[in-house]
């Protein structure tokens, strides 16, 4: 996990499920082939109904057409982001994308485990509602060793929750090194 | 302790365990299928080695069940990369495509091969493996890096949950299901209202219902963010699992003293029947309030409303009847799928009800439940308003962007198959 994760924030509103993450009909390709991991990229989000993507405004497509790489670093959502399915593409799509953070109000937990566990994103959690105080397209900042979230557009500065127990498979880059480091399987 | 804590603290070795501890624990049983099989295959031998070893043969159950009847070829890559690895390990659970041993579903499926033996820990690749909690014991979904783990170790971590207990009683009325009840819990808490936490579900109805039925109950703790669903074992549930295992098990209950987070308690003889109406399951509503809806398609089918006993509740509505609608009947196993020709809804087959009623019966298979491939059967491309016995509503899940889906129970999708308007079923229901 870098200490400091800076670019532009792509904003969402609450519930977004995992089939607006990467639709169903996308889980067939392969995660590691690299040719084929990059549609994991270029339908990241494609399913997220066009009013509620990037808000304010909406209709702001997180990957242009055509390019598996999005513009934007940070996701900010509200409650209970990435609801719905186990898929551990979800995350896996976002980070293929080039999201290293998502910070939201809440997660739905097999999301938020599949992020820590694969080491692809931080998933990050908030005390206060953010997705109406940052704009798609502001430049934000997470300080995720002071715990720290900012606008840099606005100034504004905000407390992230603690990670708690999952600090350390995150640290570590995923629960495979983590238990390494522990010594739960050989290294 | 909580029949979710004290399975959790056997499974630690260790006497007791508290809400909010992380604990790792040891799995006996790891269920994957075609969509996260081959990912987690891949993890498997990166993180432990080309000739890395299954923790447990027995304990490992894979079932394609997702993609199975279309054209992509990315997803019949999938099939061959599970079926090379079954033939690689000599997997004596692999039930593979094009055979006889193929099932479907895989929720339905674990049911019935005997998997879901009370007391014990299982994991999944699928988030609705939270459905064989309704035979007492701890299951719930997880991804394709957690599940690799499990296939090297099989241990895994675990956060211990606090328990959330529903309590339902009085009788359940002939016009309403276990997916009436479930709809109305996740209406009442939202679909994060059980994040993090255990569902338990208990009183005098919830033991009157049939396994099946009770399977419909857990599987849908997800939709309420629940990480799992649990009920108690009773003699149904034992009788159910000894007829189809021979493998040891030993029930566990929750303690008189355990401890909730919360508890609600149903009166189910005054439910209604109700509808999650588009785009989310906690979007209740009874159905007397969207009664009249214009419909496209109805759809039968999936881990959560696609076994046998929905199929019996959508026949005695059908029975003689011709549905308004495109109707999908999409049996969730092969067994179900062969029960259709063998049972009678008034000396008439289930199969012959579907078919004089005007419904297409499917090949066994999660098919439009979460859209799929272009060619998957029922999957909606357009507009569709769809009425629908699956778990799922969120936007384009069945598909098409632009269709709208209302989840019922079958009951109340029969009918309104049969009136093309989204009907309550008391207004068919014959007394």
């Amino acid at each position: 996990m870098k200490e400091t994760i800076r670019g532009r924030a792509y904003v969402l509103g609450d519930h977004v499920d995992t089939d607006q993450i990467i639709p169903a009909q996308h889980l067939v390709y392969s995660l590691t082939d690299p040719e084929e991991r990059k549609l994991y990229g270029r339908y990241a989000l494609s399913s997220v109904p066009p009013g509620q993507a990037g808000l304010p405004d909406g209709h702001v497509p997180f990957v242009r057409e055509g390019e598996h790489r999005s513009e934007y670093t940070v996701i900010v959502g509200g409650g209970n982001f990435g609801c719905g399915s186990s898929r551990e593409h979800a995350p896996f799509a976002l980070r293929e994308a080039g999201i290293e953070a998502v910070v939201a109000e809440s997660y739905a937990r097999i999301f938020y485990r599949n992020a820590v566990d694969g080491g692809f994103l931080a998933p990050f959690e908030t005390s206060e509602t953010l997705n109406d105080k940052v704009r798609t397209g502001d430049e934000v900042e997470v300080d995720t060793k002071a715990g720290t979230f900012a606008n840099l557009t606005t100034g504004e500065r905000w407390a992230l929750q603690p990670l708690g127990d999952v600090a350390a498979i995150l640290e570590a880059g995923g629960v495979f090194a983590y238990a390494r480091q522990q010594g739960l399987i050989p290294t | 302790m909580t029949i979710t804590e004290a399975i959790l603290a056997q499974h630690a070795g260790r006497d007791r365990v508290s809400p909010g501890e992380t604990i790792w624990i040891d799995v006996d049983t790891l269920m994957t299928h075609d969509v996260c099989g081959p990912p987690t295959i891949e993890i498997f031998k990166r993180e432990f080695g080309e000739d890395a070893q299954v923790w447990d043969k027995d304990g490992l159950a894979i079932i394609p069940d997702h993609y199975i009847f279309t054209s992509d070829t990315h997803a019949h890559r999938n099939i061959e990369i599970l079926r090379a690895f079954a033939a690689e390990h000599d997997l004596p659970h692999y039930y593979d495509v094009g055979g006889d041993r193929y099932k479907g579903v895989c929720h339905m499926a674990l049911a019935e091969e005997g998997f879901n033996r009370p007391g014990t820990t299982l994991f999944g690749t699928d988030s609705h493996t939270c459905t064989s909690g309704a035979f007492g014991l701890f299951s719930t979904g997880i991804g394709n890096t957690d599940a690799a783990l499990i296939l090297g170790t099989g241990k895994i971590w675990v956060k211990v949950p606090e328990t959330m207990r529903f309590v339902f009683e009085g009788e359940l009325p002939p016009y309403l299901m276990a997916k009436d009840l479930i709809l109305a819990v996740i209406g009442d808490i939202g679909t994060d209202g059980a994040t993090y936490r255990a569902m338990e579900f208990d009183g005098q109805a919830v033991y009157d219902l049939s396994v099946e039925e009770r399977m419909t109950l857990c599987n849908m703790a997800i939709e309420a963010g629940g990480k799992n669903g649990i009920i108690q074992p009773d003699a149904k549930t034992i009788d159910y699992t000894r007829a189809r295992t021979d493998r040891p098990f030993t029930p566990v209950y929750s303690a008189p003293d355990a401890r909730y987070h919360s508890e609600r308690v149903y009166d189910v003889s005054t439910m209604e029947p109700v509808v999650a109406k588009p785009h989310a399951p906690d979007n209740k509503a009874p159905v007397s309030e969207v009664a009249g809806t214009q419909l496209d398609r109805a759809y039968i089918g999936s881990c959560t409303g696609g076994k046998l006993e929905d199929f019996v509740a959508a026949a005695r509505l059908l029975k003689g009847q011709e549905v308004q609608v495109d109707t999908y009947v999409v049996p969730a196993t092969t067994d179900v799928r062969k029960a259709l020709w063998t049972t009678e809804v008034d000396g008439e087959t289930l199969a012959s009800i579907f078919e004089n009623a005007g419904a297409k019966i499917g090949l066994s298979s999660c098919a439009a439940c979460l859209g799929g491939p272009p060619d998957t059967f029922g999957r909606t491309h357009g507009t569709e308003v769809v009425i629908s016995t699956t778990n799922r509503n969120y936007p384009g899940r069945m598909g098409s962007k632009q269709s709208a889906v209302f989840l019922a129970s079958a009951l109340t999708t029969a009918a309104s198959a049969l009136s093309g308007v989204i009907t309550d079923p008391r207004d068919v229901l014959v007394a």
